[in-house]
């Protein structure tokens, strides 16, 4: 008999196990991951992956006392019709609790399956054993939705992937895409009054030649947990872009792993994180180079009016990966004494040809540009305003998207800044 | 216009003084030019004009009709007419030039409690801005001067000066980094602007600016205080003997 000594858990352990029992069918899958939950209860600083992002105790703050008792009862809510409009119209709307229910738009199928999340094993090998996001996933038994896209096929609208909005809600999606194939997927990660933690788990394989934008859309609200997870493997010259906006949540972690699968791929990533209030927003991404001649470039632009940003970013450079060429920079504009950001950036690398590098910057407005818009009469909050909405803006016009899509992103982000400042 | 009366000024941050006593009187619809060696001040004395706080007046006053405008922040300063061409013009990047015009010219507009400009009259004033001082079109559908080239930069800066239509202008050194045919065009520019009410204060310290944009006065600054006025014939004096024979002279 082996005997496992049990630490004490904290009462947000014991409410998010509570949490996933009372979630849904009893089937020994789930039955596993909620005991693997259990067991191993939440990450806390001491594991390196979490150490900017206590999770332990910060879910604490998050469900403790009488949070716990709204998100068990949040279970109860009424299922509100969602009126939601999708982020560009004329989108695939995907609602990841019953996809067999979506349109397939020409060369895409949608199917529900049982499977759940593999959580034994952590993509990030500063990570405990286990993969806490996907274990969450899990143990609420979110099921993965499947989205094959076929070879070739360009799909032209949007495919925007949302779970129940507002309730407590696990979702889970793997999304294949052919060679050669051209398609825009939205994860929708919105608020909706309940303070119940909520997780998505996606996996993106993307074939050769083909070109995926995928963009993450997480506007919780500000009092409601959030942990996302987007595992991508991006084929031979294949492109793959990214773009993240944190524009909520009170506690998010975001992560991002991304591999290359084949030569010559390309990886783009942007993304905005605006925080204020006592958000906690944190974003990791591991980004591994495994093959000879791939590019990535991975931008980050933080905005805080308050809270706690985090970006951890690890580029690894297998031996076998000659001429990759992996940029990454985590620039942030702090606005309020009340704000705090790390930036963790991280290289491993054993290739000895390559060009990699990252930057980290935290600042206040740049002076002098201020002066200068000044010097034309336009007043200092205005100018102030103008200079963060570039600073912002850029990311998205790098990514250099469709333009309705590209302007819904800018408006999110303006609707953000203007309710803020 | 403008009265600089015993202006003492240093750099905020470390204390150090850099103008020690400026004394400049400029009429109205007078373009006084400013001379001077490197290093003398004439750039700092246009930025304290235009209020940028990184100098810190510590005597005197600056007299702009009349009034002080020592406590006036810089966009209300360029909302009553004050314009500097910058020496360095700074690359802004993420915000569209045509956003940026229209929003300095909306905002002067509104603090001057004017209409705001709807969207066809101004397109067509700065198109129009822009042809006479052959400031291509695809220019400004760029970040604001990110990527221009320094005598675009230059141009680009005369391009907002004719929009925004201040009374007082100051150039610091529009003349360098620009050949010949952008200053003929540039001059052109500034001389059609030049009018009974507007001021100007020309900063270069080459002669060359001043066969184009002729000014009335010219007075030479030296490390920090003007230490010889005079007529466009001063500035001939300077091409022909240098700074040392005046320089000498004030010591
Ligand atoms: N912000 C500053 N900090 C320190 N020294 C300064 C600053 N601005 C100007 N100076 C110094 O003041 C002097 C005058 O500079 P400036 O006004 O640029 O001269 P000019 O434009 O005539 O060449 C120089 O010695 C310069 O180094
Ligand atoms: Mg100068």
């Amino acid at each position: 008999m082996s005997v496992t000594e049990l630490r004490p858990r904290t009462p947000a352990e014991t409410a998010l196990v509570q949490l996933a029992e009372a979630a849904g069918t009893d089937e020994d899958a789930r039955r596993a991951a909620i005991e693997a939950l259990r067991r191993e209860g939440l990450p806390h600083r001491r594991v390196e992956a979490w150490h900017y992002t206590d999770l332990r105790g910060l879910m604490g703050r998050r469900l403790g006392g009488d949070h716990l008792i709204e998100a068990v009862a949040a279970r109860e809510f009424p299922q509100t019709e969602t009126v939601l409009a999708p982020l560009v119209p004329g989108s695939t709307v995907v609602d990841l609790d019953a996809p067999e229910r979506a349109s397939a738009p020409d060369g895409v199928t949608i199917a529900a399956t049982d499977a759940l999340a593999d959580w034994h094993e952590s993509p990030n090998h500063l990570d405990r054993p286990v993969d806490t996001v996907r274990l969450v996933n899990a143990a609420f038994g979110a099921r993965a939705a499947t989205i094959a896209v076929a070879d070739r096929a360009e799909v032209a609208a949007p495919i925007e992937l949302r779970s129940g909005i507002g309730l407590q809600s696990h979702a889970a999606v793997k999304v294949d895409v052919g060679n050669g194939a051209k398609a825009v997927f939205i994860e929708r990660v919105e608020g909706g009054g309940s303070p119940a933690p909520s997780s998505l788990v996606s996996h993106l394989a993307i074939g050769d030649g083909a070109e995926v934008l995928w963009v993450v859309d997480q506007a919780k609200d500000l009092d409601a947990a959030h942990l996302g997870q987007l595992n991508v493997s991006v084929g031979a010259n294949a492109t793959f872009k990214l773009f993240v906006l944190n524009a909520g949540g009170g506690l998010v972690r975001q992560e991002v792993h991304a591999v290359t699968a084949g030569e010559g791929s390309e990886i783009i990533m942007r993304g905005v994180n605006l925080l204020q209030k006592d958000q906690h927003v944190d974003v990791t991404t591991t980004l591994r180079h495994t093959h000879p001649n791939t590019t990535a470039t991975e931008t980050f632009r933080n905005v805080l009016m308050g809270g706690h940003g985090v970006f951890q970013g690890m580029i690894k450079v297998a031996r076998e990966a000659q001429k990759t060429d992996a940029k990454m920079a985590c620039n942030t504009l702090l606005l309020s004494e009340d704000g705090d950001f790390s930036a963790k950036p991280e290289l491993e690398i054993f290739a000895d040809d390559v060009q990699c590098g990252h930057g980290a910057t935290a600042g206040e407005i740049n002076g002098e540009h201020l002066f200068y818009l000044m010097s034309r009469g336009i007043p200092a909050p205005q100018a102030k305003a103008l200079l963060v909405k570039a600073f912002v803006d850029e990311m998205v016009e790098e990514l250099e998207i469709d333009e309705a899509l590209g302007e819904a992103l800018t408006a999110k982000i303006d609707a953000w800044l203007d309710a803020s400042h | 216009m403008l009265e600089i009366k015993n202006l003492h000024a240093r750099v905020t941050e470390e204390g150090t003084e850099i103008l020690k006593g400026v004394d400049l009187t400029v009429k109205d619809g007078e373009v006084a030019a400013i001379m001077g060696p490197n290093g003398s001040g004439k750039s700092t004395l246009s930025y304290i004009l235009a209020g940028r706080d990184d100098y810190e007046v510590t005597e005197g006053d600056i007299l702009y009709n009349g009034e002080s405008i020592l406590e006036m922040d810089p966009a209300e300063r360029a909302a009553s007419g004050v314009f500097l061409a910058f020496q360095y013009p700074l690359e802004i990047p993420g915000v569209a030039t045509m956003t940026f015009l229209k929003t300095a010219m909306n905002a002067q507009r509104k603090a001057r409690g004017e209409a705001e400009l709807m969207t066809p009259d101004f397109m067509r004033r700065v198109k129009a801005a822009a042809a006479e001082l052959k400031i291509d079109a695809q220019m400004l559908k760029r970040p604001l001067n990110v990527g221009f080239s320094g005598g675009e930069k230059k141009r680009a800066e005369i391009l907002q000066m004719a929009l925004l239509e201040p009374k007082l202008c100051v150039m610091d050194e529009t003349d360098s980094g620009l050949d010949i045919d952008a200053l003929k065009i540039v001059a052109d520019g500034v001389n059609a602007l030049r009018s009974a009410e507007r001021s100007f204060l020309v900063i270069t310290h080459y002669q060359r600016l001043l066969d184009y944009i002729v000014p009335d006065t010219v007075h030479v600054l030296y490390k920090g205080r003007i230490i010889k006025s005079g007529t466009k014939d001063l500035a001939l004096q300077l091409e022909n003997e240098g700074y040392g024979q005046i320089i000498g002279e004030a010591a």
